[in-house]
């Protein structure tokens, strides 16, 4: 049968909610960019050879690894906020506060990550 | 709205179909790989991590302790992180993963293919990425 809605995909990509609804985004976006990154990064582990190794060269690459330690970081501790209220459901009525919390560990926890990404590129 | 659906206990909530289930399993397997990568952080520090890697090296470790991520490191020798016990914690993680995700990209599917052929074709070709990257990413892990 299939839903019936009455919201486009443009109308929808347009929508802008609160705090949840940026969590919501960035966990997908997050998740589909490792979804889409690991799997290149397994076929080209699985090939070998010089086009796997161009390809994972694209790993090694400092500007990537700011992309993808983004998608990891954010899907893992986003993950874990989801995780805890969903398994301690009373805990949902505390969900902006939650968001907050969540914000203060990954905004330091990334910028390390960046720091140290950018200084060893730089040679440091 | 019903403000009381939202304290609504796990029990009573009816985990009776495959999608239900999933929907646990998706938090308790996010659970179990905090476990796992918090298990490799910790082998990583006390193998000499501490000395040897930066951060972002050791998280690169800890997401998936295969020893191919940790060679460009200045460890004078990987032979301490090749061991079964690491190919056996990768392998979990990597399994745990890909249920995980694959799960999570039909999710994400279904909110834009809504019709049933479609949804059908969705799973199909889930089953063969599950089936897919488990055994190269065993290979991979078990040869390297």
């Amino acid at each position: 049968m299939g839903l019936k809605r009455d919201v486009s995909l443009p109308m929808g990509l347009r929508y802008r909610g609160p705090a949840g609804y940026l969590t919501f985004i960035l966990h997908r976006i997050g998740g589909l960019g490792m979804g889409v990154f690991i799997t290149l990064h397994i076929l080209a582990s699985f090939a070998g050879g010089r086009l796997g190794g161009a390809l994972n060269g694209i790993y090694e690459n400092w500007a990537f690894q700011i992309f993808i330690f983004f998608c990891v970081l954010f899907h893992a501790i986003n993950g874990l906020r989801i995780t805890i209220l969903d398994l301690f459901p009373k805990m949902l009525d505390y969900q902006t506060e939650a968001i907050w919390v969540e914000w203060a560990v990954f905004i330091p926890v990334y910028c390390v990550a960046v720091y140290v990404i950018i200084s060893t590129a730089l040679g440091g | 709205m019903e403000k009381k659906s939202r304290t609504l206990s796990i029990k009573g909530r009816g985990l009776t179909n495959f999608e239900a289930i999933m929907w646990g399993f998706t938090r308790l397997s996010a659970l179990g790989m905090y476990a796992l990568i918090l298990f490799s952080l910790i082998g990583a520090l006390i193998m000499g991590a501490r000395n040897h890697m930066n951060v972002a090296d050791v998280l690169r470790w800890s997401f998936m302790p295969n020893v191919t991520h940790v060679q460009s490191t200045d460890l004078e020798s990987t032979d301490a992180w090749v061991t079964p016990l690491w190919k056996l914690t990768a392998s979990a993680l990597l399994l745990l993963a890909t249920a995980h995700g694959v799960h999570g990209l039909v999710v994400i599917a279904d909110d834009y293919i809504t019709g049933e052929t479609g949804r059908k074709i969705v799973r199909l070709i889930s089953m063969a990425m599950m089936a897919g990257w488990s055994l190269m990413g065993l290979w991979i892990i078990w040869t390297s």
